[in-house]
């Protein structure tokens, strides 16, 4: 639920980073935090166990410009990968303005990316938001890794896309991050769209800003 | 509804709230007030210049509250109306206000709890008042008027990423 403060001329939105337990959602407010100046961005929270798993989440507050004479401020939160947290995971959740899922690529991990899909759906629904309705961007992450699955195997998983029942919607709409590819098209007569989707190392921070400034201009365009 | 939807807040509401931020700062001589939505942003403040980073911390009352808020459901209540936190020398009390944001309110030796909750009660029914009659009004002016602000602003937005 986005805020628009008149008084602080702020607009506030708030975006969570999804996915399964050690894929690098830390990482990324970690690197983030890390390359950002300090007079754009706030003090990175994070609520941890001792082994750094994540508790409750991670926090970071950006400024990423001024749109109308308003400073536009987002809120990003990580939410515990593990499956043991989700009454946690659940709560962040709330008032969500849009989702950056954090796939991780290697092989052995398909299953959990695709268990922490489900429940990413399965928890919104039960706010009754429809994560393919909101600004929402896939972000497959630990590319490096010599085990990492291709990435035609993690859309047909992952992303395989939404059917796209309104008619003046169904036309194709090119990806503008990956020449030659649609985010909505038609597949064996269906019309369907996918979530935008960028390669990353959060690590080395490749990647990490394409898929937050994405997200970003995504929830920005949602309200205008 | 397919995602959360957005409010805002008008300068004139503002000026209300913090009128009742200080006015219960007054009564009850506690240090500092803040009002908090329940996403985690903060609204307003009142009182002593905050030593803290504000925003980490609107955000933390945030999960505190939303976390207390599932321990009520699980012992068979609604929920927690208001959460006390006793420290040493300084304490916080928080009050649920509209179900769409909470008080904070700092205080320290200087004053007591009784004395806070007696005169949060007061505050929390007039922000009541202020925040039901501001949804209110942005129910009554319904979705056509909503997006407002950055309507037609797609250029810029598009400029601000470099596109």
């Amino acid at each position: 639920m986005s805020m628009i403060n008149y008084a602080s001329r702020e607009i506030n939105c708030k975006l969570v980073y999804y996915g399964p337990g050690l894929g690098g959602k830390t990482t990324n407010l970690e690197t983030i935090h890390g390359k950002v100046s300090p007079d754009t961005r706030g003090k990175m929270v994070s609520l941890a166990t001792e082994t750094e798993r994540t508790l409750f989440f991670d926090f970071l507050p950006v400024d990423l410009g001024t749109v109308r004479g308003f400073k536009t401020r987002f809120h990003l939160y990580t939410v515990p990968g593990q499956v043991y947290y989700n009454a946690s995971r659940k709560l962040i959740l709330k008032g969500v303005d849009g989702v950056v899922f954090v796939a991780d690529s290697q092989l052995d991990r398909m299953e959990a990316n695709i268990e922490a899909m489900q429940n990413l759906y399965d928890n919104m629904a039960e706010y009754g938001y429809d994560v393919t309705q909101i600004p929402f961007v896939v972000q497959y992450n630990k590319r490096d890794l010599p085990n990492a699955a291709p990435i035609a195997d993690l859309q047909a998983q992952l992303n395989p896309g939404w059917p796209v029942e309104d008619t003046a919607k169904q036309k194709e709409v090119p990806d503008p991050y990956h020449e030659g590819e649609f985010l909505v098209q038609q597949v064996d007569g269906q019309w369907v769209e996918r979530a935008p989707y960028f390669e990353s190392v959060a690590v080395t921070g490749d990647g990490v800003f394409e898929a937050l400034r994405a997200a970003a201009k995504l929830i920005l365009k949602s309200l205008s | 509804m397919s995602g959360a939807s957005t409010w805002s807040l008008q300068e004139s509401d503002f000026s209300q709230i913090q009128a009742c931020l200080s006015a219960l700062l007054k009564a009850s001589n506690a240090r500092c007030s803040l009002l908090v939505d329940r996403n985690g942003q903060l609204l307003a403040n009142a009182g002593e210049e905050l030593s803290f980073d504000a925003t980490a911390f609107a955000s933390l009352t945030a999960a505190d509250f939303s976390a207390n808020d599932q321990l009520a459901k699980m012992i068979g209540e609604q929920e927690f109306a208001s959460l006390f936190h006793q420290g040493d020398k300084e304490s916080m009390y928080l009050a649920d206000v509209a179900r769409r944001v909470i008080l904070v309110v700092l205080f320290d030796q200087r004053t007591t709890v009784g004395m806070v909750r007696l005169k949060v009660k007061q505050t929390v029914s007039d922000l009541n008042r202020i925040f039901d009659e501001m949804f209110a009004r942005l129910e009554a002016r319904g979705a056509e008027q909503a997006p407002g602000l950055l309507e037609g602003a797609e250029d810029e937005i598009d400029k601000l990423f470099g596109d």
